[in-house]
């Protein structure tokens, strides 16, 4: 817990907003946008950076909690302005089942539409988001950079999403 | 936002008397380095406290970060089973550099355990506890291990057996109202 710093000042998107629509690399060779998840529940897990000490615990946390969120039908993926050769080397060695995409260049601009960029250290805060499979966000959570939030606000808000498709395995 | 872990249940591995004033849950991977450092710390917080303390363990392996964190999970399950949670909790926290499956194998033995006993452990058999303490601690606020619980409430103060121990007598005395957070 060496980065306890506040959130950035630049206000994130809230619950009723459509989320914004980006494309960005999963892999060196593949790219994912928000628009092919439709359908689907997303989660979006912004977070500073790969390797620093927090963020592993975060996304390894994420990484077990996995299979409750495909309870939900939902989707996972992270966002960090790491680039991709650097996500596929975290990836690999966290085991992650889940994509990571790189927020590279423009630099952090998909942090930046979401109001979770923080311009000074050039990264993106620890952010989470729940958007509906319409395309609405419906759950934002800012924690301080230093704090691992945990995975159960996410489930909360997926339950309220859709409290009865809830454990009918509706995996993605 | 947190639900709050859920209450102690008959399934729980629980040292200590039931209506001790205090109760200290630990949310823990057998794997996890950090489980292994409070391992002693919360030994000698037990043996401090004596009957003014219940103890509980509950799984929450990682099990991508650490390899052996099912496997040891589902031989302390077993374990339980055949009435020795307990040592086997201290067995495995006190040789947590080698919990490979023939490491298993010879303290399931030592601790007399059927052979297919810890088969059936290892096929699954005690999964679904296993899984209800992962997702009880999620829902509950866990976010890493170890991760403790102080009469319901997340503890999240230094982890030295000193502070515990002041903290837990406090509470124990009724002293303060919820744990210092």
């Amino acid at each position: 817990m060496t980065e306890e710093t506040a959130p950035a000042a630049a206000a994130p998107l809230q619950p009723g907003m459509r989320a914004p629509d980006f494309t960005l690399p999963a892999t060196p060779d593949q790219r994912l946008s928000l628009a092919e998840m439709r359908g689907h529940p997303v989660i979006l897990a912004f977070y500073p950076a790969d390797w620093s000490p927090v963020c592993g615990d975060e996304v390894g946390l994420l990484n077990a909690v996995l299979p409750e969120f495909h309870r939900f039908g939902a989707q996972l993926v992270g966002i960090s302005t790491d680039g991709v050769w650097c996500h596929a080397a975290f990836a690999a060695d966290r085991k992650l089942h889940f994509p990571l995409l790189a927020d590279f260049e423009p630099k952090g601009e998909v942090a930046r539409r979401y109001g979770v960029y923080r311009a000074k250290e050039g990264v993106a805060d620890r952010a989470l988001f729940v958007i509906d499979a319409e395309g609405v966000i419906r759950w934002s959570f800012v924690s301080p950079l230093g704090i691992n939030p945990g995975a159960d606000g996410i489930l909360e808000a997926l339950e309220q999403l859709s409290p009865k498709t809830h454990a009918e395995g509706a995996a993605a | 936002m947190t639900h709050g872990i859920p209450p102690i249940a008959a399934d729980d591995h629980v040292a200590g008397p039931a209506d001790a004033p205090v109760t200290l849950v630990e949310y823990g991977d057998y794997q996890c380095p950090y489980c292994g450092e409070a391992y002693p710390v919360l030994k000698a917080v037990q043996q401090e406290m004596g009957s003014r303390l219940r103890f509980v363990f509950r799984n929450f392996p990682l099990v991508d970060m650490h390899v052996h964190a099912r496997r040891a999970a589902q031989f302390a399950e077993a374990a339980a089973d055949a009435g020795v949670f307990w040592q086997a909790h201290d067995m495995l926290f006190e040789n947590q550099d080698a919990l490979d499956d023939r490491s298993l194998a010879t303290y399931g033995d030592r601790l007399g355990l059927d052979r297919a006993a810890l088969v059936s452990a290892f096929a699954g058999r005690y999964d679904d506890k296993i899984e209800r303490d992962f997702v009880g601690g999620v829902r509950g606020g866990v976010n890493g291990t170890p991760s403790l619980f102080i009469n319901g409430q997340r503890y999240e103060g230094p982890r030295d057996a000193e502070t515990l121990v002041a903290v837990l007598r406090d509470v124990a005395a009724g002293r303060v109202p919820q744990p210092v957070l």
